[in-house]
């Protein structure tokens, strides 16, 4: 009797939960990104509205710089300046990084139109009523400026999440790189890639939809 | 400060090198940006008067273009379609993933660009004695091409910045190149700070050429 040895072996129903692992490491590196990024990138918002002189100067290049180097770039720069500086950063953690600062740089702008977006009557109007700067800011401001902006920071939100993907450079098994693993071992290329775009679709579409109907409802 | 000694003399013996490469960075991604205004016309004029199967493979291209990955794009354009015997060169790797990205985003703003104008446009010069061609390229293409103008110049930055996905399949645009010399060097680091520095140029290039043609095009 001849043994065999296969290189390759077909897809298997273990490596549907080896994809499944990926996907939740691509959910929690987009959700923590996003959500830190969206607090930092309010902050730097509200930082660009209040503070014009500064801002023009220092923040806006400095944010500018996130929004027009290609992402890859910021991570493979970010990964490797790390260790220079002394820190001991993983792929995750990396990847972290720069895709929190590239959420709040893409916020940031964003949460200015919001800000921007509140008439001026409305906010001395609200200033003589006797309420406090940070009163008008959190009933007045943040109410009608969240709403404003709230389709395109899904929009940065979707786009973060999609970017996620770049994280693989970095070799964080997320679910494209997962996908790339499997694709070396069951040589199904197709099939693998497909499924990895479906996730991809099912998550962004619908979210993407319900946030053009909420705004068709709200421009009512 | 640091105990990492910085070597820039590699980096700079291979700028002329790096600066070719941007110039094919930015050929692939002009190229990618004129398929995609064609193609992206076209998704738009079918989804708004295109009915049956035109609307729903429009449709159906604009939603995956908008809702997956581009690095899920350029890998199925790699990878997935070599399952099935078509093999595509890196560029064209590139090119059909860039084409095909920008071609849905195009086609939704598009799309949002014609139902800008009021219908009732179309048929003031149709009654006019306007043939269909003559209403569209003479009345309905210039207000929109005024209002979609800036969102394509930010999508051609989004091209620009897309094209460093090159390095992931192969192809040596201005990151691949990039990649290639770092690998070879070990100066990691050095190179692609320098890389981000020529993206950033490359932008603000873009966007102030952008905003110096936007003045002579919509002067009145």
């Amino acid at each position: 009797m001849e043994q065999s040895v296969t290189v390759f072996s077909s897809f298997s129903v273990q490596d549907l939960s080896f994809l499944g692992e990926a996907a939740l490491r691509t959910l929690w590196i987009s959700f923590l990104s996003i959500t830190i990024g969206s607090v930092l990138g309010g902050f730097f918002g509200w930082a660009l509205y209040e503070m014009k002189v500064w801002g023009a100067i220092f923040l806006n290049p400095i944010l500018d710089v996130f929004r027009s180097v290609p992402l890859i770039v910021q991570l493979v720069l970010f990964y490797n300046f790390a260790p220079i500086v002394g820190l001991n950063l993983d792929a995750f953690e990396s990847g972290l990084v720069v895709l929190t600062l590239y959420t709040s740089a893409l916020v940031a702008n964003v949460a200015r139109g919001g800000i921007e977006a509140v008439g001026k009557p409305m906010r001395i109007t609200s200033r003589s009523l006797g309420m406090s700067y940070l009163q008008d800011m959190r009933y007045v401001v943040f109410p009608i400026g969240a709403r404003a902006i709230f389709p395109s920071w899904v929009g940065v939100a979707l786009g973060v999440m999609k970017d996620s993907a770049l994280v693989s450079v970095l070799g964080y098994v997320e679910l494209v790189k997962a996908s790339q693993v499997l694709i070396t071992r069951t040589q199904e290329p197709l099939l693998i890639i497909l499924v990895v775009g479906a996730f991809y679709f099912a998550l962004s579409y619908p979210v993407s939809r319900y946030s053009a109907k909420l705004e068709k409802r709200w421009s009512q | 400060m640091f105990e990492y000694n910085f070597h820039w003399r590699p980096v700079f013996k291979s700028l002329p090198d790096l600066l070719e490469a941007s110039i094919t960075t930015l050929q692939v991604a002009s190229l990618a940006m004129l398929l995609g205004i064609v193609i992206g016309f076209i998704l738009a004029v079918s989804r708004l008067r295109g009915n049956g199967s035109v609307y729903w493979i429009a449709t159906a291209w604009v939603e995956l273009a908008r809702n997956t990955p581009a690095l899920f794009q350029l890998f199925f354009f790699g990878f997935g379609l070599g399952a099935l015997g078509i093999h595509f060169s890196p560029y064209a790797i590139v090119l059909a993933g860039l084409t095909f990205n920008t071609a849905g985003y195009l086609g939704e703003n598009f799309r949002g660009g014609f139902e800008a104008i009021p219908p009732t446009q179309l048929r003031a010069a149709r009654s006019l004695g306007m043939n269909s061609w003559q209403a569209y390229t003479r009345i309905l293409i210039p207000q929109v091409i005024r209002i979609v103008y800036y969102p394509m110049t930010n999508q051609f930055v989004w091209v620009v910045l897309m094209s460093s996905l090159g390095m992931l399949v192969g192809y040596r645009e201005l990151t691949g190149e990039t990649q290639f010399f770092a690998s070879k060097t070990y100066r990691i680091f050095e190179y692609f700070a320098v890389t981000a520095v020529i993206y950033y140029v490359m932008v603000k290039i873009i966007l102030g050429l952008s905003k110096f043609c936007a003045s002579r095009f919509f002067r009145y």
